[in-house]
């Protein structure tokens, strides 16, 4: 009798184990910053879509911009054992401890659009992350092709003050146009990333630039940003996309809407899309132990009027932005 | 008149006239007006037109200062009321759109009020609740993304002009003739200063202090709100993450160089909307100038210290000393 119940029991346990084994179905537990902006949002609905399209199960947790709800939430996706763990870390240091928990659990961590501080190399499996530098110098490659050889005065809008992005994606533009003796930045002033400052820094590079005449292309390194100063120079009799040629960053689905319009010129994706090739990268380690390299790059995808803004648009605009 | 503008509004006066000053030659164009779709173009007009959401917050502002009082949610004030007026924008008509955003602002007044005036709490930490909920409360309204919108009339509150002048600075200046009427047209603005100066001896005046108090958060509400909808009505859209963001820290610096003090007690309209215009003249200047932006809070500092220093009783005081010094030695 108790052989017999002893025997169905570990009949069944052989049988729970074997079960996911079998279907390869793997949980994933993914550590969200929050809803910080609008590509933050896209980046969580693009997640649950490459996880369905590949059938993981993926648990999201939101930390409401918190890393003690950050750490909180490893710790139980620790506790319920799951296949991995995606973290998109709200801050680059303080996650000494709860990485080593999991490394010692043996449940891989892939960092996701953020890297954390250099000690914890051997704490994460991967980072995919984009190279903000990289983005800069997509734009700044695309500017200097569409001008060519004449002179081109342009004006820079720059992300916030002291924001590693907003220095990163000044210096791979300046790189870019480094080479081009014909490009040069004549004015750069920040618009803190948002449309309003954008439209208020735009308005003061057209005073000072003659009524908006000297000036050939802008640059911000926000797609927000460029949205403002589109309007400002709408307001101010200008032709924007025609008179002056636009290049900014990030790809929101608002600046293909204004792209469909003829009044911006180029973008440069920062994907939302971070979650599909950290997928791909686990599922490669867990069937046959390949250890990916310790940064995944995404494509900085240049988009212009030629790739059909209207349906980007409707594509996006779903997504949460 | 003289109600409106004391003799102490010499500084402030003085210290925009600098600043204009120094604008023109940073900027040699910037007196240049044109006439741009029907609208006055250049960057005077960007001063007004930028500095009309400060301007409206300092109106409100002020009168809540001179209870002895501050709003530190009025910036949050204008996310919530954005948002709303973004999100009904195409679907409603304009009267029900400022009427639904404006509403919302007379609830924040209320909610402020209410903490402050009955409950009796720290108007700095009552206020604070609202900064930081009020943010978020604005932010389940557009669900964390930037609300656009394409209602020609609202667009045209923030964008349109009447006879060359744009919206917003008309609205502004309008808000300015009405509160000054209403505060200084009656015995209100006294029984405001009273209830700062001292509310108890107020009280057994038989002033009706609790509601004086209720009433100014009430107002700086409505104005944060319509700062609110100007500010979405400008970029044709409701941004709750940044809208009115550190907003009201520049109100209060408008209200302090309008001379305004924070213990209470006396107050100028005119002062504290000259104060947001002094702040807008020189952020459009440094804009202006083409100095890296490293140096912009530097140079606002600066120059805010400047001003501050030339209506400092004790320096004026210690300045006359040396005068007469000087005089006085052979």
């Amino acid at each position: 009798m108790t052989l017999k119940a002893l025997f169905a029991a570990s009949a069944t346990t052989a049988l729970l184990l074997a079960l996911p084994a079998k279907a390869a179905e793997l949980t994933i537990g993914f550590s969200q910053i929050g809803s910080e902006s609008g590509w933050r949002a896209a980046e969580t609905s693009v997640s649950k879509q490459e996880a369905a399209k590949r059938k993981v199960n993926l648990k999201i947790a939101d930390a409401q911009q918190k890393q003690e709800n950050q750490i909180k939430a490893i710790r139980s996706f620790i506790a319920q054992n799951v296949d991995a763990i995606f973290l998109a870390p709200v801050v680059s240091t303080g996650w000494d401890s709860v990485l080593k928990e999991a490394k010692e659990a043996k449940i891989p961590v892939v960092l996701l659009d953020r890297d954390i501080d250099p000690s914890g190399k051997d704490l994460y499996l991967t980072a995919v992350t984009s190279d903000s530098v990289h983005e800069g110098e997509v734009a700044g490659d695309w500017l200097a092709k569409t001008v060519g050889d004449k002179a081109c005065n342009i004006v820079e809008l720059q992300g916030t003050v002291g924001a590693s992005v907003a220095a990163n994606r000044k210096k791979g533009f300046d790189t870019a146009i480094a080479k081009h003796a014909n490009l040069k930045v004549v004015r750069s002033q920040t618009g803190d990333f948002t449309r309003a400052k954008g439209k208020e820094v735009m308005e003061s590079f057209i005073k000072a630039e003659g009524g908006g005449k000297t000036i050939c292309a802008v640059y911000a390194h926000n797609d927000d940003m460029m949205v403002g100063a589109i309007q400002a120079m709408k307001e101010a009799g200008l032709k924007p996309g025609k008179d002056i040629l636009t290049v900014s960053i990030d790809a929101v689905p608002d600046i293909f809407k204004a792209m469909a319009a003829g009044e911006a010129n180029a973008t440069v994706e920062l994907t939302p899309n971070m979650a599909g090739p950290a997928l791909d990268a686990i599922a490669a380690f867990k069937d046959k132990g390949t250890v990916p390299p310790k940064w995944i790059q995404t494509e900085s995808k240049l988009y212009t009027a030629a790739d059909d803004p209207q349906k980007i648009y409707d594509s996006k605009k779903g997504l949460g932005y | 008149m003289t109600a409106l503008l004391p003799r102490r509004g010499l500084a402030q006066i003085l210290a925009l006239i600098v600043i204009l000053a120094v604008d023109r030659v940073v900027s040699p164009q910037f007196f240049d007006l044109r006439l741009q779709d029907g609208r006055l173009f250049g960057s005077l007009i960007d001063v007004l037109n930028r500095g009309t959401p400060v301007a409206l917050l300092s109106l409100g502002m002020v009168l809540v200062i001179a209870t002895r009082g501050i709003d530190l949610s009025v910036g949050a004030v204008m996310a919530i009321s954005g948002a709303i007026a973004a999100s009904l924008a195409d679907s409603h008509g304009l009267p029900v759109v400022l009427a639904e955003a404006l509403g919302a602002g007379l609830v924040c007044g209320l909610w402020n009020g209410f903490l402050v005036a009955v409950l009796g709490m720290q108007p700095i930490v009552a206020t604070l609740i609202l900064m930081v909920a009020g943010r978020g409360i604005a932010q389940l309204i557009t669900e964390g993304r930037i609300v656009t919108f394409t209602s020609p009339d609202l667009v045209w509150l923030g964008n349109g002009a009447i006879l060359g002048v744009p919206v917003p600075v008309a609205i502004a200046l309008g808000m300015l003739i009405l509160t000054g009427a209403v505060v200084r047209g009656s015995a209100l603005g006294l029984l405001i200063e009273a209830t700062g100066g001292n509310a108890r001896a107020s009280e057994l005046a038989g002033v009706g202090t609790r509601a004086m108090i209720l009433s100014v958060y009430v107002w700086c509400g409505v104005c944060a709100a319509l700062a609110g909808v100007i500010a979405a009505a400008d970029i044709m859209g409701a941004d709750a993450n940044n809208a009115g963001l550190w907003l009201e820290l520049d109100a209060i610096l408008a209200v302090v160089i309008g001379g305004t003090s924070l213990f209470g007690g006396r107050f100028s309209l005119v002062l504290a909307v000259l104060g947001a215009l002094i702040i807008q003249t020189m952020n459009t200047g440094i804009l202006l100038s083409g100095y890296p932006p490293e140096f912009n809070l530097l140079v606002k500092a600066v120059v805010v210290l400047a001003v501050l220093l030339l209506q400092s009783p004790k320096l004026s005081g210690f300045a006359g000393v040396m005068a007469r010094l000087r005089r006085t030695k052979p």
